[in-house]
């Protein structure tokens, strides 16, 4: 878009957080410690779904060192309201209850009591003295079987809500979505070829290393303080204020250190328990979940049943799409349906297309964002039936993807039209690739290539710079820190001040000191808290020009800054520090701000070019090469673009080769540790090469798109387009690990 | 507790009985203590005690290889690496490099999980379990070590104090080999040890199989063993071996994979573990 020569974007400076992290200097949150800190145990329960009959406590409320028991009936009663949590309105009572169980618990790891005592061995001894009468119930796991009218019912009064129609009886499907342009109908009549499969994928987690924590200290004057691992201070402090039903204003959150999140660390909840037990103690409370709770008790990202279908023409042209799509909401409403309906098309333009999703409730934890949320599902059945339309009309899987790809003006199935994107430009660096031009060789051995669409979000950030004597800028922002945020928000600053990146002091405030700032999530945080810090630095412009004028004996008017942000009035030029330096010493001191909440979309494209060898008596595939093509729009620092993509990627490898929540007979998970969920080691990847390419964001003053979430999206699809090219085995069910493909070869071979 | 010899560690597991845990390299003991699979009253450090903390090995008795020897050491050493490649194998992928210089082959046994990695290897190799207790030593071939996962035959006031396995002749090779869904930190689906013997003509006149993760404790496969003496080393043979080695397996379906899978990585790790030990008989 553009050919500006910046100065700080796109250099990669040494992070601010960098020595702390790597000294292991940073506090995160279950290094904090409090005076007379207890530490607080919750007891989970061991079934799927079971009607809680009675709780009696009173043995391990007389434990000693025991301070506080705390069960459903310490929370507040909040049925039937609704709180608007900045991304749509949650019913508090699936919130609450999510949080600890009131009448029934939903799954295994719902949390129903919890203890606060002088040492967490002391706190887990008493709360197995708790006496919980369960009395179990029917369960169920897989999302077809828990549509059927007779599946167990989780929830008796939820009824589903179909595009605004609700139904008469209840069932565990909360919402019924309905997308449709064109006519599909007629457009699959029309088409020369069409294809249609059905896909399944399993529930999975985001695997972040360090499990959630939270310390809470509830004071005698009302006012409660919080730390916790947390994506969003504002909206932990809002969800802990709405549960705990007290005002806002009483709340604290100050986020402390992450060790990632990727979209699970958005909901509460250790924090209104932690906040419970610290008010019964009168002490402060932490409480930090085990692996396994971890799995067991907070969000997986959703498990999927897909019908995909599409249609073309002789040439190639896409003409007609379908989709059936029916996602895991997990324990209580609210999965990932609405993301997989809008991208199971989003990167092909399709004339005429429709699209039905139901979000179902099963006896399995609620689901959570997970890195573009709901998008890597249906990427792995439409990316493999582009690639089967391809061999049918006897065309380059590469090819079909660049005639249909879409571009600006192309209208999405659920109604916005694409202002200008890069997926013609990733798919150009695809063809140009060094990867793409090498020849893959020897047997058993293929190549697979995807493409990958996650919206990117705006909302609400702010951003804050106190100028020092010296020029210098501490800048306090509100966005936790996951991927290198900090660097990338001060670098915007820098390039328009004029200032070097180690010129700023990054700080990320707490609820109180910064102003209000969304989650990190949506990759959103360069875009738009970044774009507020060059707000912020606008702002600062502006109000030297007006100080410097009187200083300059001239009119504001009169003084111009350049592009190096230096200041230019009559015959003198000084730069931001001369400048800000003369005006402290005149007695004038600056503080610059800014608030914005764009509401765009940044539009984050990409591709992904796999190779890989498929050990034919195992089962067992070894990625041998892979290439991840991201439009970031500008990187701004490309060593953290470039990690987000080799990061992404490696999560989806992990997805689409062995990573399952594997359940038991009676639906309790098999596998709730990291030696049997198995997620990637560095050992099981190569390398993962990455090329940016930059197609310019018209919305953002440098350029910036989102990159976060989109390379997680492509590699499910790009890896079973490379089995199939290996084995000639087409594999619609995820995790295509070492059993399933043996087998998937074996019934392949027998039917051919 | 750290006694300083074999006798005193059999005075105080006499007294403690199952209340006192041993500990070796505590890789496995520590674990099963804080997740509450196993309770103790009093834990008992076994390094203090030579024999059951050094090795040596001689042309004439083989190995003689503490109870208590870490990992490391065997994969490391550049000689017994080589003598004893199944070995090496196993107790190079046992955990990573942190595990294996705390863990070892004897507390590995001792666990006596069907899928401890170091067991079939063990088995293959002929080794024989040295066992201290009340009424004096006695000596157990590994095969018959483990009763149950988790149990093995350690009577009230007995341990391991080291593992005995035969000298290695130049003929001779082995290998342990065993099928993870990732490359490191894992439980074998299946583990496979084999050793051979090889006549001057270039035929097989000995052979051993060991299987791991296919039963309740690992296996000894003697009909896919016997099935090769006399054999040429060929593809062929050995895949007829592991289709023997198949019909002593009785595998489950769990996370880690399905029984019908299990039943046939069993022919695919002995016929892969095999052509490896020949090739290092040969090369020897």
């Amino acid at each position: 878009m553009t050919s500006t020569q910046y100065r700080v974007i796109g250099s990669r400076p040494v992070r601010h957080d960098g020595a702390d992290k790597v000294t292991g200097k940073a506090i995160y949150t279950a290094d904090t410690k409090l005076p007379g800190m207890l530490a607080g145990f919750v007891l989970r329960s061991p079934h799927a779904h079971a009607k809680i009959v009675s709780i009696d406590t009173s043995e391990a409320e007389t434990t000693p060192g025991v301070h506080a028991v705390v069960t459903g009936k310490d929370f507040p009663n909040v049925e039937n309201k609704m709180a608007d949590l900045g991304e749509g309105s949650v019913n508090l009572a699936y919130l609450s209850s999510n949080c600890m169980a009131q009448q029934k618990v939903l799954y295994r790891g719902h949390a129903v009591a919890a203890v606060a005592a002088t040492d967490v061995h002391i706190a887990e001894a008493a709360a197995k003295k708790i006496k919980v009468e369960y009395e179990v119930l029917d369960s169920v796991t897989w999302v077809l079987d828990a549509m059927k009218e007779d599946a167990p019912l989780l929830h008796a009064d939820l009824v589903t809500d179909s595009m605004g129609d609700k139904a008469e009886n209840p069932s565990n499907i909360p919402v019924h979505l309905h997308f449709e342009k064109g006519d599909a109908g007629k457009a699959f009549e029309e088409a020369d070829v069409i294809v249609e499969r059905e896909f399944k994928t399993a529930t999975v987690h985001q695997g972040y290393i360090e499990p959630h924590a939270v310390v809470a200290d509830y004071n005698e004057d009302g006012r409660l303080k919080i730390w916790t691992a947390t994506q969003g201070s504002f909206t932990a402090r809002q969800q802990t204020a709405e549960v705990l039903q007290i005002p806002l204003g009483n709340v604290l959150v100050t986020p402390c250190e992450i060790g990632g999140g990727f979209g699970g660390k958005i909901t509460v909840y250790l924090e209104p328990t932690a906040a419970i037990l610290s008010k019964k103690s009168g002490r402060p409370v932490r409480i930090t979940m085990t692996r396994a709770d971890v799995f067991e008790a907070s969000g997986p990202t959703p498990g999927s049943f897909m019908r995909v279908k599409i249609g073309a023409k002789n040439d190639g042209t896409m003409i007609a799409g379908e989709a059936w799509l029916a996602y895991d909401a997990g324990a209580y409403p609210g999965g990932m349906i609405g993301p997989g309906c809008m991208c199971v098309f989003s990167c092909y333009d399709i004339e005429h297309a429709v699209v039905d999703g139901y979000d179902v409730c099963l006896n399995k934890p609620k689901t959570s964002a997970y890195r573009a949320p709901g998008a890597t599902q249906v990427a792995f059945a439409t990316e493999q039936l582009v690639d089967e339309l391809a061999a049918k009309l006897g065309m380059c899987e590469l090819e079909i993807r660049q005639k249909n790809a879409v571009k600006e003006g192309s209208r999405r199935v659920d109604g916005p039209v694409y202002p200008p994107i890069g997926l013609e430009e990733c798919l150009q660096a695809v063809q140009n690739s060094d990867h793409w031009n090498t020849p893959l060789e020897g047997p058993n051995r293929g190549r697979g290539i995807a493409a990958g669409f996650w919206f990117g979000c705006g909302l609400k950030s702010s951003a804050a710079c106190t100028v020092n004597s010296d020029g210098t800028i501490n800048l306090l922002e509100g966005s936790t820190d996951i991927g290198g945020s900090r660097t990338s928000i001060a670098m915007q600053l820098a390039e328009v001040l004029g200032l070097e990146a180690d010129d700023i002091n990054p700080m990320v405030g707490d609820t109180d000191t910064a102003g209000y700032t969304d989650v990190t999530g949506g990759s959103r945080v360069t875009f738009a808290t970044g774009m507020a810090a060059y707000e912020a630095g606008r702002d600062l412009q502006q109000q030297m020009k007006t100080l410097a004028a009187d200083l300059w004996d001239c009119s504001a008017d009169e003084i111009t800054v350049g592009e190096d942000g230096s200041f230019t009035g009559g015959d003198k030029t000084v730069g931001f520090k001369e400048l800000a330096t003369e005006l402290f010493q005149a007695g004038e001191h600056l503080v610059g701000r800014a608030t914005v909440s764009p509401e765009c979309p940044t539009n984050g494209f990409g591709a992904q070019i796999a190779d890989i060898e498929v050990d034919p008596e195992t089962g067992k595939v070894t990625v041998l090469r892979y290439t991840t093509i991201q439009d970031a729009g500008k990187a701004i620092h490309p060593s953290y673009v470039e990690g987000q993509l080799q990061g992404g990627t490696v999560q989806g490898i992990g997805w689409a080769l062995n990573e399952e929540y594997f359940y038991k007979a009676d639906d309790t998970m098999a596998n709730a540790s990291f030696l049997d969920y198995r997620m990637p080691t560095m050992l099981d990847v190569p390398m993962i090469d990455t090329i940016i390419v930059e197609t310019g964001n018209p919305d953002h003053p440098y350029g910036v798109r989102g990159v976060g979430e989109t390379p997680i999206v492509p590699p499910p699809a790009a890896l079973a387009n490379a089995i199939f090219n290996a084995t000639n085995t087409r594999m619609t069910e995820l995790p295509m690990s070492p059993p399933k493909l043996w087998k998937a070869m074996q019934s392949n071979q027998t039917s051919e | 507790m750290a006694p300083q010899s074999v006798s005193e560690v059999v005075a105080v597991l006499s007294e403690h009985g199952d209340r006192a845990k041993l500990l070796a390299g505590g890789t496995d003991i520590i674990v099963q203590l804080r997740e509450g699979l196993r309770e103790a009253d009093m834990v008992v450090d076994i390094k203090k005690i030579d024999a059951v903390t050094s090795f040596k090995y001689c042309d004439e008795n083989g190995l003689s290889l503490g109870a208590a020897v870490a990992c490391y050491n065997l994969y490391e050493h550049p000689q017994l690496s080589k003598l004893y490649g199944a070995l090496a194998d196993s107790t190079h992928i046992i955990g990573g490099w942190q595990i294996q210089s705390r863990a070892s082959v004897g507390g590995n046994l001792c666990n006596a999980s069907p899928a401890a990695d170091s067991i079939p290897a063990l088995i293959a190799l002929n080794a024989t379990a040295v066992i201290a207790g009340p009424s004096g030593e006695r000596s157990v071939a590994v095969e018959d070590f483990c009763t149950g996962p988790g149990r093995n035959v350690l009577e009230n006031g007995e341990f391991l104090v080291s593992l005995q396995i035969p000298a290695q002749g130049g003929n001779c090779g082995s290998a342990y080999e065993r099928f993870i869904p990732r490359n490191e930190m894992d439980i074998a689906v299946v583990g496979a040890g084999s050793w051979v013997k090889l006549a001057d003509d270039g035929t097989i006149a000995e052979a051993k199989i060991g299987l791991g993760a296919v039963a309740a404790t690992p296996l000894v496969a003697e009909a896919a063993a016997a099935s090769l003496i006399g054999k040429e080393p060929t593809e062929e043979n050995f895949a007829a071996a592991g289709e023997l080695a198949k019909q002593i397996a009785t595998p489950i379906s769990d996370m880690r994979g399905t029984d019908e899978y299990r039943m046939h990585l069993v022919g695919v790790l002995v016929k892969r573990t095999l052509t490896t030990a020949v090739e290092r008989a040969q090369s020897s």
